[in-house]
């Protein structure tokens, strides 16, 4: 009797798990797009605004995931172990993509690709095409023009300078924000630069986006390509950046023992509030500018300039203009769900509907030959992007950070700034670990 | 009656059975496997051998969150188990009012860890903002601030345990140990603490372990930082597996090594305590 019932206890089991996981897979029948979105500022615009619309016009559904800022990587890897994985991911570049190959289907076939303007923004691997950019990004210092007029009107300032279109090196910006923080009482401004954000996760301003101003200057002088890889990295602008670096923490809102707990969303609200006169960021902050409630800054005044380190002839680099956003199908989906993914992608992208919602709510400078010049993003930062892109005489920077060899090496880096505004580290200590470690991951990685 | 109740046994355990199948028995004999294995979804992977073992030890890391680890774990053990006990033997005295005492400290050991860690990192950056400091500013904060955390969740629920076991300690034994002129100290060196040595072997298990599997509270609090001197193994672990890409493996292999590690230090630690039991 004994035995029997242990027998009936297993055949149980077995019963109940085959239940359980076959109940998982039924799902997959669903007609739905999974999309895994990479910018949690606009995931309400997925699931408010695109999911429904798509519904409406194709019965098809969108289930938008998002990944908490800086964990990208970390949910995508588990949400393609599952048995209902996102059928849309994305990937910031090739370092990012070579850890996702087995996932990546061939776009060269699809509607998507079609209407990419210029075929080579997309990442291949020989005839493959694996992953098409679907919004190209700018960043640099973002200013209120507001408070920058009240400066250049003062009677006491202690520059030549008539407006902020003139500073384009950065001894002039050096100049002006001393003299704006020696005024800040009368400016009414808590610091000139918002808070330089070291809160866990909220590095990436520094650790990616301007170490990326020496980097790039680097691989010019080198004559490396954007995009190519290289184990070539000595830091050649490891002064210019601590230059650039000291500014924004002695000018800044905040202290520098406690900016271990700002967010960039506290850093886009201080400018926002017109706390802070300028701040280092991208056109995708237009909206955490907007959004803020009681936000105090006009429209019109919120402004571009590149981020000047003191290199020679940096009067003719322009803002930092590239992507780090790669839409990539996922080839381990069923055809038709990749199917259904690409008709999803084309339909955002070149619908009517679809480019209403980028044009206003995602605010993405678009890479595909759908959109009408009219069609263009109208939000302020966007369009500064367009004007430095199309500015004669300014080169735009490239986005060199796509090949920094690791994720690791960034959040050694980031920590190591960290401990470097804390005191508990030298500048050239930095520097020297930052050159170390970036060989040692480009070792790792091949 | 025991007949029928032992011939149904396995059903009624079943259910339970097939949670603890699915939910701790396949993950970590998959997790064990996976170790061996190069993957960057846990479906996946190529075979590679020791390899992840070896690169463990490409940088100190992990010997740095393990040091940090024992060093906190050594820390929160005392404060926690010392303080849970005076706590335990205060509303054992039958002062009136003692039920609500109880409740109150019990009360910390219901939020989750990382409501807590969010909640402590404002109390800390609030304490810190006239040295113009955050938590993160320097690894001693952060340690200290993680033993605050530990003591204050911690501490309610080992006292649950201790009044557990002082109020099963022979009244009469106490009253003789009076009778025969034994003071307080002596009486609580004599009497109760060998008469709640099962409650202290419990309690220092549980600490212990709970020391070294301590994850959402280092999460939230600090992540680590300033620079990965607030790291402790679990958040190590798990950030070798989520955040360095081609290091799932390595990942994996440290919790392995991490399983085998607090198994051993546990068990030598119920084997120490257990021969100080006493019958009575």
């Amino acid at each position: 009797m004994m035995k029997k019932s242990i027998v009936l206890t297993l055949v149980l089991i077995f019963l109940s798990t085959t239940l359980i996981f076959s109940a998982g897979t039924k799902e997959d029948a669903a007609k739905e797009v999974y999309f895994l979105n990479f910018k949690p500022e606009i995931a309400s615009v997925y699931e408010d605004k695109v999911a429904p619309a798509f519904e409406a016009e194709t019965g098809i559904k969108l289930k938008v995931v998002t990944a908490a800022s800086g964990t990208y990587a970390a949910t995508l890897k588990s949400e393609l172990a599952k048995s209902n994985p996102p059928t849309i991911f994305q990937t910031n570049g090739p370092v990012g993509l070579a850890n996702s190959l087995n996932y990546v289907s061939d776009l060269r076939n699809t509607e998507f690709y079609k209407i990419l303007s210029d075929k080579s923004m997309a990442l291949t691997d020989g005839d493959r095409v694996l992953s098409i950019p679907y919004a190209v990004e700018g960043y640099g210092i973002i200013y209120n023009d507001a408070v920058m007029r009240a400066y250049f009107a003062l009677p006491n300032k202690a520059v030549a300078l008539k407006s902020p279109e003139e500073i384009n090196t950065f001894a002039k910006l050096k100049a002006v924000v001393e003299d704006m923080t020696r005024n800040k009482d009368r400016l009414g401004i808590q610091g000139v630069f918002a808070s330089t954000s070291m809160a866990p996760g909220n590095d990436w301003r520094w650790q990616t986006h301007l170490v990326n101003v020496p980097i790039a200057y680097e691989f010019r002088d080198k004559g490396i390509a954007t995009g190519i890889e290289t184990d070539d990295f000595d830091f050649k602008y490891a002064n210019e950046m601590k230059q650039i670096w000291d500014l924004y923490l002695d000018n800044s809102t905040t202290a520098r023992g406690l900016l271990g707990s700002k967010s960039v969303d506290d850093a886009m609200a201080e400018f926002a509030l017109g706390q802070a006169a300028m701040v280092q960021n991208g056109n995708w902050g237009a909206a955490q500018i907007l959004g803020v409630q009681g936000n105090k800054v006009a429209d019109s005044d919120i402004k571009f300039m590149p981020i000047y380190i003191g290199v020679a002839g940096e009067e003719f680099d322009g803002l930092n203009v590239g992507t780090e956003n790669y839409f990539c199908i996922n080839s381990q989906v069923s055809s038709e769900k990749q199917k259904l993914s690409d008709q999803f992608l084309t339909w955002l992208f070149s619908s009517e509907t679809g480019k209403a919602i980028v044009k206003n709510d995602l605010m993405f400078i678009t890479p595909f030959n759908t959109f009408k010049d009219h069609e263009l993003p109208s939000d302020p930062l966007a369009r500064e992007v367009i004007r430095w892109m199309n500015k004669s005489g300014v080169t735009s920077m490239p986005w060199a950070f796509s090949v920094i060899p690791s994720g690791e090496w960034k959040n050694n880096f980031g920590a190591d700034l960290d401990q470097y505004i804390n005191g508990r580290m030298s500048w050239s200590d930095v520097a020297k670990r930052a050159v170390a470690s970036w060989k040692v991951e480009y070792d790792l990685a091949h | 009656m025991d007949k029928t109740l032992r011939r149904w046994a396995p059903l009624f355990v079943l259910p339970a059975l097939i949670c603890f199948v699915i939910a701790f028995l396949v993950p970590m004999i998959m997790g064990f496997v996976l170790s061996f294995f190069k993957f960057s979804t846990v479906t996946d992977g190529v075979f590679v051998g020791w390899s992840n073992y070896k690169r463990i030890f490409i940088d100190m890391d992990f010997i740095k969150a393990l040091w940090m680890n024992v060093r906190f774990t050594v820390v929160t053990v005392i404060m926690i188990n010392i303080l849970a006990f005076f706590l335990a033997l205060l509303v054992t005295r039958g002062v009136k009012g003692t039920n609500i005492y109880r409740t109150i400290f019990f009360m910390p050991n219901l939020i989750g860890g990382i409501v807590l860690g969010w909640i402590w990192l404002l109390i800390i950056n609030g304490i810190l903002l006239p040295k113009n400091a955050t938590i993160i500013t320097d690894p001693k904060y952060g340690f200290w601030g993680l033993v605050a955390l530990a003591n204050w969740q911690n501490i309610g629920y080992m006292m649950v345990i201790y009044i557990a076991g002082i109020q099963t300690i022979n009244k009469d034994l106490l009253e003789a140990a009076e009778i025969d002129g034994a003071n307080s100290w002596i009486r609580l060196k004599s009497v109760i603490l060998p008469s709640i040595m099962p409650a202290i072997t419990i309690c220092s298990f549980l600490t212990l372990t709970s020391g070294f599997k301590l994850f959402d509270q280092n999460l939230a609090l600090t992540a680590g930082n300033p620079a990965r001197q607030t790291e402790m193994l679990a958040l190590n672990i798990y950030n070798t597996f989520y955040t360095r890409s081609n290091f799932e493996g390595v990942g994996q292999a440290k919790a392995v090594l991490f399983t085998i590690l607090v198994a051993a230090i546990a068990l030598s630690q119920l084997a120490l305590t257990r021969q100080k039991e006493v019958e009575v």
